[in-house]
């Protein structure tokens, strides 16, 4: 049997596609530590940025999330929190983000294996890892902004300080009504 | 040539406020945002030296900062001493000095090489220490994320992203081919 009749027999109704814009985000529970875990819940009322990359230690994943160690400050005065997510162990997550001195959480999607990443129509079966994809999550739980990358290509942060600055936008008549 | 220009466009345009070499309303504007601890940045320094004199008067040469600080723990501090040597105009001097020695660029080396350039060193010291310069540096590294940079060097050619291989001839013919 080839791949792709595999592919058809384990999920008869295909991938399911990236999640759009306007879609409530799914809920996940993930490690971030042996004894920690995030969900998504927890951040309530918060922009939040999920970075899916494929593999810890692979050198443009190094890249991106070195890039985006470099402008938390920015996304954290927009508000918004960052999530790294894989499906590696959380002690490869460990080693990872201590060589690479990062300043933010990474997600462990290991257990089942590329579960969240299925949720968020991510995963690449194939291969066994996550696309290189990234979300900006309002406040209320809804996706604002998605693109998935070219699996080898580094896609910046340029797509997601304007997401967060649109969000920004948003919220900020909405508040003058309030003190008004 | 399409191959090497990328849909990636400048979102600040080259002005005044840049570090430029040749005029401004130059045909062809050629601009590396760059960070003097990258070695693929120390490698591309002298194509394009040789670019320049190639090109002439025909070509504005500018550069911005894009320090990646956690992966190269020296870069921020060699980018506010190219600052601080600018603002005893001598950035241009400084910059080749920086470049021209990328495997020395602890404090100390740079006081020397404010010393080398006959600067006002104390004056430069104390601009480096007291972040006198950092602002400036960040607006650097901002407009290259809002531009779509994922790391360095990145090269802009009269405002198009160019994606090709670094060497003075593709660079140069790429250059020719958008000034027709």
């Amino acid at each position: 049997m080839n791949h792709e009749a595999k592919y058809n027999q384990l999920y008869p109704k295909g991938r399911p596609a990236t999640l759009r814009p306007g879609t409530k985000a799914p809920e996940f529970c993930l490690k971030t530590t042996p004894d920690q875990s995030v969900s998504l819940i927890d951040f309530q009322g918060q922009p939040i940025i999920l970075a899916f990359y494929p593999a810890d230690w692979s050198p443009v994943c190094g890249d991106q999330m070195a890039l985006y160690n470099e402008i938390l400050p920015e996304f954290q005065k927009l508000g918004a929190e960052l999530l790294g997510i894989s499906v590696d162990g959380v002690w490869c997550h460990a080693a990872f983000a201590k060589d690479r001195k990062l300043h933010f959480p990474l997600l462990s999607d290991f257990e089942p294996k590329g579960a969240m990443a299925r949720n968020y129509g991510v995963y690449r079966d194939g291969d066994g890892v996550t696309e290189r994809a990234l979300f900006v999550i309002d406040g209320d739980g809804v996706i604002r902004w998605s693109y998935v990358s070219p699996i080898g290509i580094n896609p910046g942060a340029g797509g997601i300080l304007v997401a967060l600055e649109d969000l920004q936008k948003r919220e900020e008549p909405h508040k003058e009504e309030v003190t008004a | 040539m399409k191959a090497t220009i990328s849909p990636e466009r400048l979102t600040l345009p080259i002005g005044t406020r840049d570090h430029i070499q040749g005029l401004i309303k130059a045909p062809m504007i050629l601009l590396e945002y760059g960070d003097y601890e990258c070695p693929f940045c120390g490698q591309a320094h002298p194509v394009l030296k040789q670019i320049q004199q190639a090109l002439g008067k025909k070509l504005c040469f500018a550069y911005r900062h894009f320090p990646l600080t956690q992966v190269h723990p020296h870069s921020e501090h060699a980018a506010e001493a190219a600052e601080a040597a600018e603002a005893q105009g001598s950035f241009w001097e400084m910059h080749d000095l920086l470049f021209e020695n990328q495997e020395a660029l602890e404090d100390e080396y740079l006081a020397s090489y404010a010393t080398a350039l006959e600067l006002d060193v104390s004056r430069v010291v104390e601009e480096v220490l007291s972040g006198a310069h950092t602002a400036r540096v960040r607006e650097d590294f901002l407009s290259g994320i809002k531009s779509g940079l994922n790391g360095t060097p990145t090269f802009f050619m009269n405002g198009m992203r160019y994606d090709g291989p670094r060497d003075a001839r593709t660079m140069i013919a790429t250059l020719e081919e958008l000034y027709v």
